[in-house]
């Protein structure tokens, strides 16, 4: 069989499976429903690994597939068809996206397993894995829209999926709209790109940009701008990023999914796939650094103030993909792909877990009010761990320390990045660590507080410790000039995206300023571990006095960024269309036919059915003519 | 014959089911169901012929013509012809007009055999509208579509229907008025001008009228299909008729109404005027623009969801306009996509409004709340024509709002960019409907059952076509091709004529400087 | 015999008229009415016998016999209307007849 085939029957399987689940998932059994709803993925999966091999075992022409299947839209030289491409970077893609997926659907058919429902949950789940596939395997720029709406679709759908609940409906909405935002930005980028090269295919645009443009083209700034307009709707960065916390409302798989694994990453996919714009745009490729510096430390300080646990790990995200950001706007492309990766292993595990744990809890989501859980609950804990690690960035044990560590280092030395860039990552990575000690400290350690219902069963663990293999693995197919130097990601990625422009830096500040992350980790775990076991009275000290307080609920709170959208946004729209219900517009008619019932009722004064009074006017009538006649 | 079959049909298949209805009870809709079932018949047939046309490449410019003296004194033909453009149009009206009998099936109590016979005649001066290529002949059937429309209105409608109905006549017929003033204006210029006075399409095409008169003429017709259309300051009859009318009312109004005043632009303003419609693109574009956001954020407000779906045509007309005045291929092609996508996507939404009405009595969207659980398919259905309207890629009305912007953006990148701000608020009207009515805690404790199987069929049928044509929309795209690029050639003649003049004028000064 | 000066025929013309329309004014039964009507056309004929006594002319005489047959056929589709008037109102007050009005 031909490779290119896989392609399409990688995407169709999951859309299949949403058929077949959103016209009999009704009449299916639960068990018949969880068999039918992971086949797809698992399929999809297994293609993926097999197509991985053989595409790395026997690179093809050019490192990258095409397949076509019809044209889409022909009209007025606007030639758009559904035609998909693998390359290395669209390969990363699928592979977390298919091998992730299925571990969290296995992981979804316990955990869902009484909820109703239960059938739609994986019919709007397969939706979404067969998107993103789209959006990350399209070939033009509008096939990526496509699936970029219909992951943003499906992530609408699951957030409100307990839609019994106002609130959850309310989130789904923010979520929905505010992505919308930044969608619209993109689509207007599409609008641009189309005018400038009359064709939206993405191989096509790259290969013409430089071309077109000189570096610093405004044209080129503006198309940039508003692909990262796009990119930060989606990936919760600065300053659309406040939806991301209240997704949270829908269930733990999808969170780990949607809102960790894949879907907010479609920013940095989409930053990287369109690089050579970016990199024509230099102001625009800045922005996306100093974005992703700022979120990443902006949600990190909110992640240290949360208690609801899969706040934290919102937060968390949004910190993450800010490095990915970061490295996106120096240039280290492969960088902020592997710490794509490494982040989706170990974020939707923590995700995972958070879920188990919030599930045996009684749905309690407040970690002050767990405690004591490692004994409880073994496997969890033991993953979770790992996992924790790796989102601290502990150094050489955990995958998470290389991928952030690489991240760091090229901003570092890269020629748009630099010391001030470094300086902000470096205090994320300090943040970073500090509040997953704390997460970890406070839910697991302590005393027991609330008792587990139930040990969760083999369908759940089995995903958490492949994960967690994943978590502390992936790290070493990467590693640095001073640990061992092995290349086999960038070597993949380098068919791919370009490489990293280094500046002139001293060779020995790279292990340098890896001792320096390494122990800063370290530091920053030791500080929790004073604070949230040793001393606690320490911080409830340090949490009396009315300045920490102030501060803590502003970062609580998301830094007020909701509370300013909503009192210069929301609130605004809202009155003016309240106050307009009835359209202003329609007065104008409304006056006319007002001011015609008006002369109208002037007028009936003289048809009062009275015949003598018309005589009387018909006689006087008569004379003031015959006097105007005879005076005239 | 077939074109005058087309329409002589629903003319006679409405007397007929208008007078034997007294006498045999429930024949109406069955004649009208031949009716139009035949119609559909011989419009796939139609169809079948035209695309094997373009599809072989052959290069024939209309595809079914008819022509038949009727009051030669005055240069009046009973002129038919099909094109593209026509055949799309009238195949989303055989399509809307079956629906719109389906959804009366059982529910219509009263004078059931005038209903039908409104029901039938408007859908035959639709397709006249359509049809026509004779322009007296066009006002005719303008007016044959409007004067049943009332009727349905006002006799079939909701509480206020009264109010709705005389408020829809009085603007149809203001803008009729102007309309058959500029008709007349040209056929005595026309008829001035060369001696033979007519009102034949292609004559009057070729009339040439000075740029002061020909804008005049131009604002005419303009205001006639703008108040059709809805564009902004006209708008205000169609919140009150869409909302007023009965199910089919509705579905008709906004399916297939509204589209005649997008398609009179397109057949008349633009190929008649493309000067003086060309000075005006920039005020018409920003009253369409206008048109977008305004009537997204009324949509917003509205609680009767009748008259939020009513608002949501103005939004999406408003991209209609932008996209005719664009003047280039692909925004036209987008314009022609959007009167499909609109008139099923909005049609069934109105559907839905009239079953969710039938069902809960009522339409005021607070009342409503977290029926889901109780009818799963009607939700699904509520979603997917939500997200029609919202413009998600994979449905047709994507296409549309991508053609027309990506084509706008040529002609005016800061119009296209405020116009896709009206995306946004698509998105924020539409999942309000999704919230206020299927999700959210229930309101009332009576259940209600789902759609039915016929109802199931309907919504199927309009959903598969919004799905079927958001993936592959060239059987429409091509279809038209031919007709929306005569639009274009005849305004593109403008733009040569303006080189040709530039060139001159450098010749003589050439010429000019020569002699010194 | 006497020549009456035109204007004695004219003022007594006048006064005709006035005299009916005052009638027409002040009276309330639609009969009266009816009557003063007639007495205003026959001043208007009066008007008209006069001219043609005074300019020797047929017009006039043959203008009264108009108005004459016009008034007859008035007076005749009057009263059948009066007789369904007063079986509908049971009055002959034309006051009480407003039904028309705007």
């Amino acid at each position: 069989m031909n490779m290119a085939d896989l392609l399409w029957i990688i995407v169709a399987m999951p859309f299949t499976i949403f058929l077949v689940l959103a016209f009999l998932g009704k009449k299916l059994s639960a068990n018949l429903t969880a068999i039918i709803a992971i086949s797809g993925t698992g399929t999809s999966a297994l293609l993926t690994i097999l197509l991985g091999w053989s595409f790395l075992g026997s690179p093809p022409e050019n490192y990258s597939l095409s397949s076509h299947l019809w044209e889409w839209m022909n009209a007025g030289g606007l030639i758009t068809s559904m035609s998909l491409r693998l390359d290395a970077l669209s390969l990363v893609f699928i592979f977390v996206i298919t091998f992730v997926g299925f571990l969290i659907l296995v992981y979804s058919t316990e955990f869902m397993r009484n909820e109703e429902g239960y059938a739609r949950f994986f019919a709007y789940m397969n939706l979404f894995i067969g998107s993103m596939l789209i959006l990350v395997l399209a070939d033009n720029l509008l096939l990526l829209y496509l699936g970029w709406e219909g992951v943003g679709l499906c992530s609408y759908l699951l957030i409100g999926f307990w839609y019994k609940d106002p609130a959850n409906g309310y989130a789904a909405r923010k979520a929905f709209i505010m992505t919308r935002i930044g969608d619209t930005a993109l689509i207007i980028g599409l609008f641009l790109l189309f005018t400038e090269f009359g064709t939206l295919n993405i191989a096509d645009i790259l290969s013409a940009a430089p071309e077109k443009w000189a570096s610093g083209d405004p044209t080129a700034r503006l198309a940039a701008f508003l692909l990262l307009g796009g990119a930060v709707g989606k990936s919760a960065q600065l300053p659309l990023q406040t939806w991301l916390p209240d997704a949270m409302a829908g269930p733990s798989p999808v969170s780990a999914l949607i809102h960790a694994a894949t879907m907010v990453t479609a920013g940095v996919y989409l930053i990287a796939r369109t690089h050579t714009i970016f990199e024509l745009a230099p102001l625009a490729q800045n922005a996306v650094a100093i974005i992703g510096a700022t979120t990443l430390l902006l949600a990190g300080f909110s992640a240290l103030t949360q208690r609801d646990i899969k706040r934290v790990l919102a937060y968390s995200t949004m910190s993450q993909i800010g490095y990915m950001f970061l490295a996106l706007g120096v240039g280290a492309w492969s960088a902020a792909v592997f710490h794509f990766m490494i982040h989706a292993f170990f974020k939707a595990l923590l995700f995972l877990g958070a879920g188990a744990i919030i599930m045996v809890l009684h749905h309690e989501h407040n970690m002050f009010k767990m405690g004591g859980l490692y004994k409880k609950l073994p496997v969890i804990f033991w993953t979770f761990l790992i996992a924790s690690a790796s989102l601290a960035a502990l150094p050489v044990i955990s995958a998470g320390f290389y991928s952030k560590d690489l991240i760091l280092w090229e901003t570092f030395a890269s020629a748009s990045g630099g010391t001030q860039l470094w300086f902000l990552g470096y205090i994320g990575a300090f943040i970073t660590a500090l509040y997953t000690a704390r997460m970890v400290f406070v839910t697991f350690f302590g005393k027991t507080k609330i008792e587990p219902t139930q040990r969760p069963g083999l369908r759940i663990t089995l995903p958490l410790v492949v994960l967690a293999l994943f978590s502390f693995a992936g790290g070493f197919i990467e590693l640095p000039h001073t640990l061992g130097h092995v290349q086999v990601f960038s070597g993949l990625m380098q068919h791919a995206l370009p490489h990293l422009e280094i500046r002139d830096v001293a060779e020995s500040s790279e292990l340098v300023l890896q001792i320096i992350t390494g122990l800063t980790s370290l530091i920053a775990v030791g500080a929790a571990y004073v604070l949230y076991i040793r001393r606690r009275s320490w911080t409830d000290s340090i949490r009396n006095s009315t300045l920490v307080i102030q501060i803590h609920r502003f970062w609580n709170l998301g830094w007020g960024f909701d509370t300013a959208y909503d009192t210069l946004l929301v609130k605004p729209i809202v009155y003016l269309s309240r106050i307009n219900k009835n359209d202003v517009v329609d007065l104008i008619s409304l006056g006319l036919s007002k001011a015609m019932v008006y002369f109208n009722k002037l007028l009936v004064y003289t048809q009062n059915g009275k015949i003598r009074w018309y005589m009387a006017t018909i006689a006087l009538g008569a004379i003031l003519t015959l006097t105007i006649s005879i005076l005239l | 014959m077939i074109l005058a079959g087309l329409i002589f049909t629903l003319l006679i298949g409405g007397l007929f089911a208008g007078l034997l209805e007294r006498r045999f009870k429930g024949i109406a809709k069955w004649i009208s169901l031949l009716a139009l079932l035949f119609n559909m018949g011989q419009l796939i047939r139609i169809w079948l012929g035209y695309s094997r046309n373009f599809l072989i490449g052959t290069n024939e410019k209309m595809y079914l013509v008819l022509r038949k003296p009727w009051i030669p004194e005055f240069g009046i033909e009973f002129h038919l012809e099909l094109d593209g453009l026509g055949l799309v149009m009238v195949m989303l009206t055989g399509f809307l007009g079956l629906l719109s009998l389906l959804v009366s099936w059982n529910h219509v109590s009263k004078k059931v055999g005038f209903y039908y016979f409104n029901l039938l005649w408007t859908l035959a001066g639709i397709m006249g509208v359509f049809l026509a290529f004779d322009l007296f002949l066009f006002y005719l059937f303008w007016e044959v579509m409007l004067v049943p429309m009332y009727f349905l209105i006002s006799i079939w409608g909701h509480s206020n229907r009264t109010y709705a109905a005389y408020k829809f006549f009085i603007f149809t017929q203001l803008g009729g008025l102007l309309m058959l003033l500029s008709l007349l204006g040209l056929y005595f210029i026309q008829g001035s001008e060369s001696g033979v006075y007519t009102f034949d399409y292609w004559k009057l095409l070729e009339t040439s009228i000075g740029p002061a008169q020909s804008s005049w003429l131009m604002f005419g017709f303009i205001i006639a299909f703008f108040i059709k259309l809805p564009v902004l300051p006209f708008h205000n009859w169609l919140p009150d008729a869409h909302a007023e009318a009965p199910t089919a009312g509705s579905v008709i109004l906004a399916g297939l109404l509204l589209k005649t005043g997008a398609y009179g632009l397109l057949r008349f303003v633009i190929p008649f005027f493309p000067e003086a419609a060309q000075s005006f693109a920039l005020p018409a574009m920003i009253l369409g623009v206008c048109g977008i956001l305004y009537g997204a954020k009324l949509a917003f407000a509205q609680t009767d969801i009748k008259r939020l779906v009513a608002y949501t045509s103005v939004s999406h007309m408003g991209f209609v306009v932008i996209g005719i005045f664009a003047f280039n291929t692909l925004a036209m092609q987008g314009v022609i996509m959007q009167l499909v996508a609109h008139g099923l996507s909005t049609g069934a939404l109105f559907i839905l409004a009239g079953i969710l009405y039938e069902r809960t009595g009522t339409r005021d969207l607070e009342k409503l709340g977290g029926l889901w659980a109780s009818v799963p398919r009607m939700g699904t259905a509520g979603l997917i024509l939500v997200l029609a309207s919202l413009g998600l890629p994979g449905l047709v009305n994507f296409v549309a709002e991508f053609m027309i912007l990506a084509g706008t953006f040529t002609a005016s990148k800061l119009i296209a960019a405020i116009a896709a701000l009206g995306l946004v608020g698509a998105a924020i009207y539409s999942l309000r409907i999704m919230q206020k009515v299927f999700y959210g805690t229930e309101k009332s404790k009576t259940s209600i059952s789902d759609l039915t199987f016929m109802e199931t069929i309907i919504i199927a049928a309009v959903v598969f076509l919004l799905l079927f044509l958001g993936l592959y929309p060239s059987p429409i795209t091509k279809t038209v091709a031919p007709s929306v690029q005569e639009i274009i050639s005849n305004t593109e003649k403008v733009k040569i004529g303006e080189v040709h003049q530039i060139l001159y004028e450098e010749i003589t000064l050439e010429a000019a400087n020569g002699d010194h | 015999m006497v020549e009456i000066p035109l204007t004695h025929s004219i003022v007594l013309a006048a006064v005709l008229f006035l005299l009916g329309l005052v009638g027409l004014l002040t009276r309330r039964n639609i009969l009266f009415m009816l009557m003063s009507v007639e007495i205003m056309l026959n001043a208007a004929g009066l008007v008209f016998i006069v001219g043609s006594s005074r300019w020797a002319q047929a017009d006039g005489q043959v203008m009264y016999i108009f108005i004459l047959s016009m008034a007859s056929a008035e007076v005749a589709v009057g009263l059948a209307l009066i007789v369904q008037f007063y079986k509908k109102f049971n009055t002959l007050d034309t006051d009480a007849a407003s039904k028309l009005k705007g």
